[in-house]
């Protein structure tokens, strides 16, 4: 299962490296909101009290349902997906090799919004960076878990590009509460570590919720 | 990877539908080991909808196919491990290169020396001069000659070709017929959707002519493709 899902990842990587399509796409979309919030919520120099926390996560979620729409679509395209699933490898490791891949880019897209999103919103998100990366990750997760699944099982849907963030966002608003409160908790001048610890564990249990759930579901949705 | 094996193909009755749309009816049908049988029909017919069910991607609304004594919802991954695919599309990633798709694919039929499989099967293509050439660069006949390999990698007992002749030069085709020869001789069962009549002529052992989805007719050691074809559609309207 661990080589499979290798397998898939290292071809995920290769395949992006070499078009950088959904790298671009998600990164200029993610910035241009960030950019866009900036210019609307920025006054004076001065930028609205945990709005860099809200910012930050919406970049994140509206760049993740960009590339998450590209990933399956990639192999629809030269229907690639039926050749995945007719190999004899376990299909949930076909499932997490395309997950870490989604995680993988928007890891690399928040290593470029964390500092845009700290310099125009003048906010200290970079003053607790153990904190800030736990958080950042246990949310990535928990939004690529659903959303991995749901492009996979949209992926021939005639209008999936619009039902992909309809289903998406209703069943991750709780990944993003949690996200935006832990990323506010640790934009205070005195941190409450305790407040961030609660909302990482949080964020966790949902990570296991959502993974056992999709984990368990992909196979009898791809089948058919 | 556990692997099963078995020595012929048979369907039982199998139906499928899509919704209301009948798209196989009571298809049935037996071919053994070192044998080729084509799917005819015209478009519609639903050859690729048999295929889809043989390789275990689609599930038969009705009846039941064996492969010997195996059916797909027992053995699974295991009996995927005996099957390979040549589709309509070549499955193959545009932006790897020939080499990384055949080794991507060793990978996940659990080859233990996935790159030295993939230099085979490019050698074998007589692709080997190409092999770090991206995929997206060959021509329509040479993906054909990757996407065949792809299929064949991991040395099937059955395998699922649809349109296999599309797009091909003389050359190729010719290339292919006897590769496809060979997987008889090597003992494989292989089943052929085609509508070239032409080129599949001498080449099957038997053929199974499809229409809305239903047997036309079943022959076998067909001769004359062209003149059966002809009057088994005249009949069948």
């Amino acid at each position: 299962m661990i080589r499979t899902a290798w397998l898939v990842l290292k071809k995920d990587l290769t395949v992006e490296v070499r078009s950088l399509e959904i790298a671009y796409t998600t990164l200029f979309f993610a910035i241009s909101c960030v950019l866009f919030f900036a210019f609307a919520l920025v006054k004076e120099g001065k930028a609205p009290e945990d709005g860099a926390a809200g910012i930050l996560w919406i970049a994140i979620a509206f760049g993740g349902t960009l590339a998450l729409g590209r990933t399956f679509e990639r192999e629809r395209q030269s229907e690639t997906l039926r050749a995945l699933l007719m190999a004899p490898a376990d299909r949930p490791a076909i499932y997490i090799g395309k997950l870490l891949g989604i995680v993988a880019l928007l890891v690399a897209a928040e290593f470029v919004l964390v500092p845009l999103v700290a310099f125009l919103f003048q906010a200290p998100l970079l003053s607790h960076p153990f904190w800030l990366g736990a958080v950042l990750l246990s949310g990535t997760i928990g939004f690529a878990t659903v959303g991995t699944l749901f492009s996979a099982m949209l992926v021939r849907a005639r209008s999936r590009d619009v039902l992909l963030p309809v289903l998406l966002y209703p069943i991750t608003v709780p990944v993003i509460i949690a996200g935006v409160r832990a990323t506010a908790a640790l934009l205070q001048p005195d941190v409450e570590l305790a407040i961030v610890r609660f909302w990482v564990a949080l964020l966790i249990a949902l990570d296991v919720v959502f993974m056992t759930l999709a984990l368990w579901t992909f196979e009898p949705l791809m089948t058919d | 990877m556990i692997s099963v094996d078995f020595d012929d193909l048979t369907a039982e009755d199998v139906s499928r539908h899509f919704g209301r749309r009948r798209a196989l009816s009571r298809i049935s049908f037996h071919t053994p080991r070192g044998s080729i049988l084509g799917l005819l029909g015209p478009n519609g017919a639903g050859k690729s909808t048999m295929l889809a069910v043989l390789a275990t991607l689609l599930r038969p609304s009705s009846g039941t196919v064996r492969y010997g004594t195996h059916t797909a919802s027992a053995s699974g991954a295991a009996l995927r491990s005996r099957i390979g695919v040549l589709g309509h599309d070549l499955f193959l990633y545009p932006e790897l290169t020939a080499h990384e798709n055949l080794a991507f694919f060793a990978g996940l039929y659990g080859a233990l020396d996935a790159r030295h499989a993939a230099s085979a099967a490019l050698q074998r293509a007589g692709l080997a001069d190409r092999a770090h050439d991206p995929v997206s660069s060959f021509s329509r006949g040479m993906r054909q000659r990757v996407a065949l390999e792809r299929a064949l990698i991991h040395g099937p007992r059955l395998v699922l070709l649809d349109e296999p002749f599309t797009g091909l030069d003389d050359a190729s085709t010719a290339a292919l017929v006897s590769r496809l020869q060979g997987l008889r001789d090597a003992h494989a069962i292989v089943v052929v959707a085609t509508h070239d009549l032409d080129l599949a002529e001498g080449l099957l052992d038997s053929a199974l002519f499809l229409r809305d989805g239903r047997v036309a007719e079943v022959v076998a050691r067909p001769d004359s493709l062209r003149s059966t074809y002809r009057s088994i559609m005249r009949r069948s309207t």
